[in-house]
């Protein structure tokens, strides 16, 4: 083994004490004020919007195979949306608020230091902290998962299949890695500022910007760099693909294209579809979930990797942190 | 019989930040048993040398060992033996005392009925037992520090390491937290502690390192440290009447460094042993009344402002 003369290895696991701090962790987000008021609010809105989409779904639709995933996917008057579209809200809203404070709350509580006085490494610290708020998520989601199929179960009288159960459930593995992305973001803020109020400020805003305004800028930019001058197919084409090259940066589309895979077996292609692609199709028919998975396999390993790459940038940047307040 | 080997050794310990040079070259041993005080102002590398100790920072060159290891390098093997109560401590404030060091116990790998009964254990002896069901948020500063106390006491460590353990501390809470100190010392285990209340740490710090600028400048007993700045390592107070001219008496006996006239009838001597007898002799000698003769050590305050002093000049 090469060593550099001055750089001395560790030794010892850095994992050494990890699950004392995720137990701490989820201990803490569990029995907090902050997370009650989220968990109730996310109960509303779920409650609310899933008892709206059953009274849609039994007026209605009669004869549909996945019945069940409608009750996901259906926004109705008086809310207008759907079970996913506030989930699309309410989770980096909840994963910030988890994860907007993890170091930089222990520094101002002066416990920074005195922690790292017991024999763990800095990783573990990192680590735990982010495996106690991901698996408090991990808890709300498949409790709030669990509830849904509940009620639908106990108000539409029907059984959800093996493959809606299936396709709902890797449902709730997209919305945990969703999840995961806002709150290593917010991870990395919270080593990167010291005060609290400005990593939440900073987290929210990288939010508001993907949320808001990245559609916005991507058609801009996508008009300007491949302009429809003639009114050509090819240019159209280009210019389509170039915007959803672009949205794809968003963790929001990525999310958002997972829900429509999942939810909608209908849906064969997330992107534009030329005529000579569908010949063959018949149209309206269900894909097998396996060619579902297939579809968003992408975007759902490029969560994981975005997430992977903010975690590490975060550990960098801890890493280099002096301890004293 | 060769000494064993000391608990904390470090050769030419050096941290810089950029230019700015935080510890010095240090050069300190500190042997099992005993109170060494850090002492010197806020800015002079007190806390930056302990966090290099306990391999929470790294030093830009020099070594450390600690109990026989390298905190850069094997800092858990340290920290499992190193209990370190960092300057102005923090805890959970949500929490009760017994949460707060069930989560160190726990990190400790200390677990179940054993944890327990440690935990019982230490905040019964820092006399936490009627609190420790309440939030630590409730704590006065006094408590808390007692609470920072027991932590390290959890993990019955071989070394203490304080850093400003009576900062912000009334006289009261102050002067029991020095006794709890000594217990400490009292159970054997080797204590380092900083601070810049240096009366306060005089009294139980069986050696001290004077800092100042990122370099120790002068180490030693106080007693040590008295003689070699002072001149004098003891102070004699004398109140006579009568004859009020003995300021040549009193300065001809062999010893005496320096005389002072304080006021009419009372005069200061710093000496370099206890002179009383001799001084009182001499008394008797003159026409003056001895009426009383006192003896105090010089505190490390003076030690520390003519050193400084003298330095500047």
């Amino acid at each position: 083994m090469i060593r550099r003369e001055g750089t001395p290895q560790r030794e010892g696991s850095p994992w050494t004490g990890l699950w004392a701090v995720v137990v701490k962790e989820m201990a803490d987000h569990l029995s907090s004020p902050r997370m009650r008021v989220l968990e109730g609010l996310i109960l509303l809105t779920a409650i609310g919007t899933v008892y709206l989409a059953i009274q849609n779904i039994r007026q209605t639709i009669g004869e549909d195979p996945f019945l069940f995933l409608r009750l996901f996917t259906t926004a109705t008057e008086p809310l207008n949306y759907s079970f996913v579209a506030f989930m699309g809200f309410l989770i980096p809203l909840t994963a910030i608020a988890l994860g907007f404070d993890a170091i930089n709350g222990e520094y101002n509580r002066r416990t920074l230091s005195r922690v790292l006085a017991q024999p763990i490494y800095r990783d573990a610290l990192l680590l735990g902290k982010f495996l106690g708020a991901l698996f408090t998520l991990t808890i709300t989601l498949a409790g709030l998962w669990l509830l849904v199929t509940g009620l639908g179960i106990y108000r539409l009288g029907v059984i959800p299949s093996g493959e809606e159960v299936a396709r709902s459930l890797l449902f709730l593995l997209a919305t945990v890695a969703y999840a995961a992305i806002w709150l290593a973001l917010a991870m990395m803020f919270s080593v990167r500022f010291r005060q609290p109020a400005t990593s939440a400020m900073a987290a929210m805003a990288v939010w508001l910007f993907f949320a808001v305004f990245w559609d916005i800028i991507v058609r801009i930019v996508a008009g300007i760099v491949r302009p429809v001058q003639y009114g050509f197919g090819e240019e159209q084409l280009a210019q389509a693909q170039l915007q959803l090259a672009l949205s794809r940066l968003s963790p929001n589309t990525l999310y958002a294209e997972m829900i429509l895979a999942f939810l909608n077996p209908q849906v064969r292609a997330l992107g534009p579809v030329l005529l000579t692609q569908l010949e063959g199709a018949i149209l309206g028919t269900p894909l097998p979930l396996s060619q579902s998975l297939l579809l968003v396999w992408p975007q759902l390993t490029g969560l994981t990797a975005a997430v992977l790459i903010l975690f590490a940038a975060t550990y960098v940047n801890f890493q280099r942190q002096e301890v004293r307040a | 019989m060769s000494t064993p080997a000391p608990v904390i050794e470090t050769q030419g310990l050096t941290k810089r930040y950029g230019a700015f040079t935080a510890v010095d070259d240090l050069t300190l041993r500190i042997h099992a048993g005993e109170v060494f005080g850090l002492l010197g102002p806020n800015g002079s590398g007190k806390t930056t040398t302990i966090l290099m100790l306990l391999g929470l920072t790294e030093p830009t060159s020099g070594t450390a060992r600690v109990l026989g290891e390298d905190p850069a390098r094997n800092p858990l093997a340290v920290k499992r033996r190193v209990g370190y109560l960092p300057d102005s401590v923090g805890f959970y404030d949500e929490l009760t005392a017994v949460e707060n060091l069930a989560y160190t116990a726990r990190l400790n790998g200390l677990r179940g009925r054993e944890a327990d009964q440690r935990i019982d254990d230490v905040l019964d002896r820092m006399g936490l037992a009627d609190v420790a069901h309440k939030p630590v948020g409730t704590f006065s500063r006094g408590m808390k520090q007692r609470l920072g106390l027991a932590e390290i006491l959890l993990k019955q460590p071989q070394v203490a390491i304080l850093d400003e353990p009576t900062a912000g501390l009334d006289p009261h809470a102050a002067h029991e937290f020095l006794d709890l100190i000594r217990g400490l010392r009292a159970d054997g285990l080797t204590v380092l502690l900083s601070s810049h209340l240096l009366h306060q740490v005089q009294a139980v710090c069986d050696r001290v390192g004077l800092f100042n600028k990122g370099k120790m400048v002068l180490e030693g007993t106080v007693e040590d440290l008295a003689r070699r700045v002072l001149g004098g390592a003891y102070r004699i107070s004398v109140e006579v009447t009568g004859d009020d001219n003995l300021e040549a008496a009193l300065a001809g006996l062999p010893g005496v460094v320096r005389v002072r006239r304080e006021r009419p009838g009372l005069y200061t001597l710093d000496t370099q042993a206890d002179m009383r007898g001799e001084v009182a002799r001499r008394i008797a000698t003159t026409r003056a009344n001895l009426l009383g003769i006192t003896i105090t050590q010089p505190s490390l305050d003076e030690v520390y402002e003519k050193y400084f002093r003298v330095s500047a000049a």
